[in-house]
């Protein structure tokens, strides 16, 4: 299938701050690709290069086939943002703030009702956006990015500062939104977000993708931070490598039955990720 | 146009909710409607009121106004989100711009109700107010332009308004003040306010006016180059 979002070789500073270094990926149409990297790694700067509110220094970015430098307005109508300043209207309600942007991208605002319903607003839809919880305001700003049905979605943090509950309402949203075709484009600290949501991810880091794959792939890649925890009765706790050479060492615990609970701690993005920036994600 | 139309509908929802908006809409006309009516000095020259007023709104109200909403859409960044969707800042600028200036007229309209005008004199009184909003629209405009935040607009806007509304008043008690005030747009519509009845237009008033609108067209454009609307 075709490439939605394609990145080669883009490089970006401000000022004497670089900010981006030699970013190449692909999103291929259809997928959910996740761009995961602690605060500060470039990930705002990628998504303004990648629709076009910012051009970088050096690289070509290609969005909708086309240069993300030369996107044009009717261009901009055939996708999704939510950014991570929401900017949505505070003294106009919520129906209020999704009537204007229907106007804009000329929907019928019958579509309103059921947007909202879609994403849990419609009873708060007479209420200023001002006096809603962040989790609201979150979801509005989705819901006014899915108002135009474009092909592609840029999602910057779509669910930072949510609860478990509402985030998770946000993924079947999300995942929905991938069975209808759409393409998504979502950044995250949020490493249970990337595993579960993402058909691809890229680690970034200081502006750099220090890896790149499918989750799954990537935590087998560094399967080598895979490591049995035992707890003994005594309650101490041994890590062993999770290799024929702790055979020996394992099978003497069990002779002595003085094995508490075993567990495998195989490697989550976040172990991978500090395994190769020497950083957490937060 | 459907973009600017749309834009002009969520600016009119949004202004009945903002009183600070809209306070500066609706003072000076019910000030006038409220002095003219209630204080009767002798010798007072004939609609002394609805000019001072006249003047001062137009000084105050588009200015600010603008100036404050471009300002606050750019803070807020509903601007930045509202221009990745099909919106051309052109269409923007368009769209808030004829909002502040029709409900600037609805405003002169009350005003000029207030005073003793012929059906004539009435046309004559909307046609520069008309064209002192206009100006002040630019003024207002580039100070937006200019503003990160909403604060830094109203710092700009407040001495930059008063200078314009209060010129023509000093100038009448000040005759060097009133020499450098003629160089101003709101002095100019002041003068034509006061002789609506005869108003005999000068090759200097239309320069003046002309170069006014000049200048604060280029400011606008230097505002807009060097931040743009974000
Ligand atoms: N307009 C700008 N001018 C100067 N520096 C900037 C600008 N925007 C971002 N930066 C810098 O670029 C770097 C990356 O910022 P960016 O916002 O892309 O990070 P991020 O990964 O989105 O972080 P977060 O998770 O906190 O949103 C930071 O060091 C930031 O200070
Ligand atoms: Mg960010």
């Amino acid at each position: 299938m075709k490439n939605a979002v394609t990145a080669r070789d883009i490089s970006h500073s401000f000022g004497t701050n670089r900010v981006l270094n030699h970013i190449t990926f692909v999103i291929p149409s259809g997928e959910i690709f996740g761009l995961l990297g602690p605060s500060g790694a470039g990930k705002t700067t990628l998504i303004k290069l990648l629709t076009g509110q910012l051009k970088q220094d050096s690289g070509y970015a290609e969005l909708l086939g086309k240069d993300t430098k030369e996107l044009s307005a009717s261009d901009h109508g055939q996708i999704g943002i939510m950014m991570d300043s929401l900017g949505l209207y505070d003294r106009l309600s919520v129906y209020n703030n999704l009537a204007f942007y229907a106007d804009i991208y000329r929907v019928s605002h019958n579509k309103i009702a059921d947007i909202l319903k879609g994403i849990g607003l419609y009873e708060a839809r007479n209420t200023a956006v001002s006096k809603l919880s962040k989790g609201m305001k979150n979801r509005l700003s989705l819901a006014r990015a899915l108002m135009n049905d474009a092909g592609i979605l840029f999602l910057d943090e779509p669910t930072s500062g949510l609860d478990p509950v509402t985030t998770r309402e946000i993924h079947s949203i999300l995942r929905e939104q991938r069975e209808k075709g759409k393409t998504i484009f979502l950044t995250t600290h949020n490493m249970f977000e990337a595993e579960s949501l993402c058909d691809h991810i890229a680690l970034l880091s200081e502006g750099s993708i220090v890896e790149y794959g499918t989750p799954a792939d990537i935590c087998r890649k560094y399967n080598h931070l895979n490591m049995l925890r035992v707890t003994l009765k005594g309650g101490e706790i041994i890590s062993l490598e999770n290799s024929s050479a702790s055979a020996l060492q394992m099978k003497e615990y069990l002779e002595r039955n003085a094995v508490e609970t075993i567990h495998s701690t195989e490697p989550t993005l976040e172990t991978v990720f500090i395994e190769l920036t020497g950083k957490g994600l937060d | 146009m459907h973009n600017i139309i749309a834009i002009f509908k969520k600016q009119l929802k949004d202004t009945l909710k903002n009183k600070t908006v809209l306070i500066q809409f609706v003072m000076f006309p019910v000030l006038t409607l409220v002095m003219n009516n209630t204080i009767k000095i002798d010798g007072m020259p004939e609609n002394f009121f609805v000019n001072l007023f006249a003047t001062m709104y137009i000084g105050m109200a588009p200015l600010t106004s603008i100036a404050a909403i471009v300002a606050e859409e750019k803070e807020q960044n509903t601007l930045r989100v509202l221009l990745m969707s099909n919106v051309k800042p052109r269409e923007y600028l368009l769209g808030v711009g004829s909002y502040i200036w029709l409900a600037c007229m609805l405003g002169a309209l009350v005003i000029c109700a207030a005073g003793s005008y012929t059906i004539h004199e009435s046309i004559i009184f909307m046609i520069i107010m008309a064209t002192g909003i206009l100006v002040s629209l630019l003024i207002g405009l580039a100070i937006g332009a200019w503003s990160k935040t909403q604060m830094m607009a109203t710092s700009i806007s407040i001495p930059v308004m008063m200078i314009f509304s209060f010129l023509p008043m000093l100038s009448m008690f000040h005759t060097g003040i009133a020499k450098i005030a003629k160089f101003t747009y709101s002095e100019q519509v002041s003068m034509m306010l006061n002789q609506v009845s005869s108003l005999q237009l000068e090759v200097n008033n239309v320069v003046i006016l002309i170069a006014n609108i000049f200048l604060f067209t280029v400011l606008f454009s230097f505002a807009y180059k060097k931040c743009g609307l974000d």
